[in-house]
């Protein structure tokens, strides 16, 4: 433990700013996939712990349309929109098939996807690191806040995972097909006697988590190191994330993703070892006062 | 006679045959893979007496696994105690923290419960690693398991070693069998598919369920010791979440509704790991084929399918 760094980085905004800025794109980036998570449990009531496979597989996508095309704005749909229909297909042939079975039968299917998915990118892109490397378009001098160094590739980042964040937001309260996924989450069997193909939704659903798994992998990729199973920790931490939101709650991941992010943040500075622990502490105390999460409702 | 008596006979015969093995064809690797898989089943068969008897699905129990091994490692290291009493002291300990952490937990219901055991797990394995002065960090425990000495038994041979394992995985089987088998077992039972009915028949549903997670700590506790001291020491992975899924599967594979299914689902699982780490680099790949062969062919774990499909014989023929 380090309190002194901590307190001394609390007194100095230029550390304030760098370890906010850090801490936001981490959360910014969890929160995508957390987002996915939550949609998934919220109208499926499925734990999707295959999840991290998808955005490992954006991150993967992201890597080789960038190096073909030179574009990294191409390279980050193309990673989305590939992830969507990955996540459609994952959810129509694997997970159909387990529709109210015991959630153990669930974590092992996606266990088996974790597994054959991990050695796949393994066969194509190598069991060795990969470094995506910064795309052109933000090669240039970094931009001082309060004297704190923050990368334009940063802003940027923060920049387009909360415009993303609006856009589900208004998508899921604003528009008909939102509120449908609103009104399923709910109560699907209401939705689905009301005539709404509810197969097609929750194929739909899959997609949208899916989609935003696979952009958040792109857009991570500039900054984190690729490698087989670097979708783990990712899943485990949008997974905590999706618990203290509340499950189903797309406001709660959006609020405990930049939490933990700045948790990480400036952990990191005062308990470098021992971050991880305060974030599972974290999830224990919320779900001993509120099971159901920040935001979430009693579920039985 | 009594359904204990038999099972008790059984459990002889199979321990006599497993003890007599060694004299009549000597096989490193056999008596390898028994070690290796009476830590394991222990464990799993320990984690089926929450999910599969109790209802009580666990993502955390790895924690107890890691907790007795560290406890023992750290007692055979630490202090001057023989081999039989730290044993002992382990299972006490284990116990101890289980009653704390099972009052945390078993407040909350179905996926929650799974949620809060993961994360106090990971809570634990955090504070593993990050206390190096007592754990060694992420290095682990190095530095083997002194005194490996019990009742005339040098089990630093592996033949001894075999021994104690095997005798160990018999008599945790049978008296967990005994706990199920139990009217004690038959409550859990009811709480499992009917838990309003449970509370109104009047039983207080928390001491049942406070016990059951105790006892299967205790149970993976004993499977943690055997791992410690097939690997010398301790070691974070022991404590880590993998370990807990490795049961979870294990389970699954060999069926949640058979008593001996964790104990099948050990065996294929390490037989699967053995083989494919053999033949291709690619294990994962054919390990995550046949998981979802498994798991979309049969929809349940391989006695529990057996079983079904001789009642439904059965019943046809009848």
């Amino acid at each position: 433990m380090d309190l002194e760094a901590l307190v001394a980085c609390f007194g100095s905004l230029a550390c304030v700013v760098t370890q906010t800025t850090s801490g936001l794109i981490v959360g910014l980036l969890l929160f995508l996939v957390a987002a996915g998570l939550t949609l998934i449990f919220g109208v499926l009531k499925i734990v999707n712990f295959a999840h991290g496979t998808f955005y490992m597989l954006g991150a993967y996508i992201a890597y080789s349309v960038l190096r073909a095309s030179g574009s990294y704005g191409l390279a980050v749909l193309a990673a989305g929109a590939a992830m969507a229909v990955f996540g459609v297909a994952f959810e129509r042939f694997l997970i159909a098939r387990v529709y109210g079975g015991n959630v153990l039968m669930q974590l092992l299917i996606c266990y088996a996807v974790v597994l054959i998915f991990d050695d796949l990118v393994k066969l194509v892109w190598g069991a060795d690191f990969h470094a995506m490397g910064m795309p052109d378009a933000f090669q240039r001098a970094p931009i001082f806040i309060a004297g704190g160094v923050v990368p334009p590739f940063y802003a940027g980042l923060i920049a387009v995972s909360l415009c993303l964040a609006a856009l589900l937001g208004l998508g899921l309260g604003v528009t008909r097909i939102g509120k449908i996924i609103t009104a399923a989450a709910d109560n699907p069997q209401m939705v689905s006697a009301l005539g709404i193909n509810t197969t097609a939704l929750f194929a739909l659903v899959f997609g949208l988590g899916g989609g935003l798994a696979g952009l958040a992998g792109a857009l991570a990729a500039p900054v984190r190191s690729l490698s087989p199973g670097m979708g783990f920790s990712v899943l485990i931490e949008s997974f905590i994330i999706t618990v203290i939101g509340g499950m189903g709650s797309i406001a709660g991941a959006l609020l405990a993703a930049i939490g933990i992010g700045l948790l990480r943040g400036f952990g990191t500075i005062g308990f470098p070892l021992f971050t991880d622990g305060l974030i599972y502490a974290a999830m224990i105390l919320v779900l001993l006062l509120r099971p159901s999460g920040l935001f979430g409702r009693e579920m039985v | 006679m009594t359904p204990l008596a038999r099972e008790g006979g059984i459990a002889l015969i199979v321990l006599a045959l497993l003890l007599g093995a060694p004299a009549l064809f000597s096989s490193p690797a056999f008596e390898d893979f028994i070690i290796r898989l009476s830590a394991l089943a222990l464990f799993a068969s320990s984690l089926n007496l929450l999910v599969g008897a109790s209802g009580m699905i666990s993502f955390g129990h790895g924690m107890f696994y890691g907790f007795g091994a560290y406890a023992f490692a750290l007692l055979m290291q630490r202090t001057a105690l023989s081999l039989l009493p730290a044993f002992l002291l382990t299972l006490g300990l284990t116990a101890l923290a289980a009653l704390l952490v099972g009052g945390v937990c078993i407040r909350l219901k179905t996926i929650y419960f799974a949620f809060v055991t993961l994360a106090i797990q990971m809570l634990f394995y955090s504070v593993i690693i990050s206390w190096e002065s007592l754990t060694g960090g992420d290095q682990g425990l190095r530095g083997g398991i002194p005194r490996r000495v019990i009742a005339g038994l040098d089990i630093n041979h592996q033949r001894h070693l075999y021994q104690v394992c095997a005798l160990l995985l018999v008599v945790g089987l049978f008296a967990m069998r005994h706990i199920t088998a139990s009217p004690f077992g038959m409550t859990l039972r009811m709480i499992r598919d009917n838990e309003a009915r449970a509370a109104f028949l009047g039983i207080p549903l928390w001491r049942p369920k406070l016990a059951v997670f105790v006892l299967a700590a205790v149970f993976a506790a004993l499977g943690g010791v055997l791992a410690s001291l097939f690997v010398s020491g301790a070691y974070p992975e022991l404590a880590d979440w993998p370990i807990s899924g490795q049961a979870i599967f294990a389970v699954m594979l060999g069926g949640i509704e058979s008593f001996l299914g964790p104990l099948a689902g050990s065996a294929i699982l390490l037989a699967l790991n053995d083989i494919f780490t053999r033949i291709t680099e690619y294990h994962g790949l054919v390990q995550g084929g046949v998981i979802l062969l498994f798991a979309l062919g049969l929809r349940r774990g391989v006695l529990d399918f057996l079983r079904r499909d001789r009642a439904r014989g059965e019943a046809a023929s009848r």
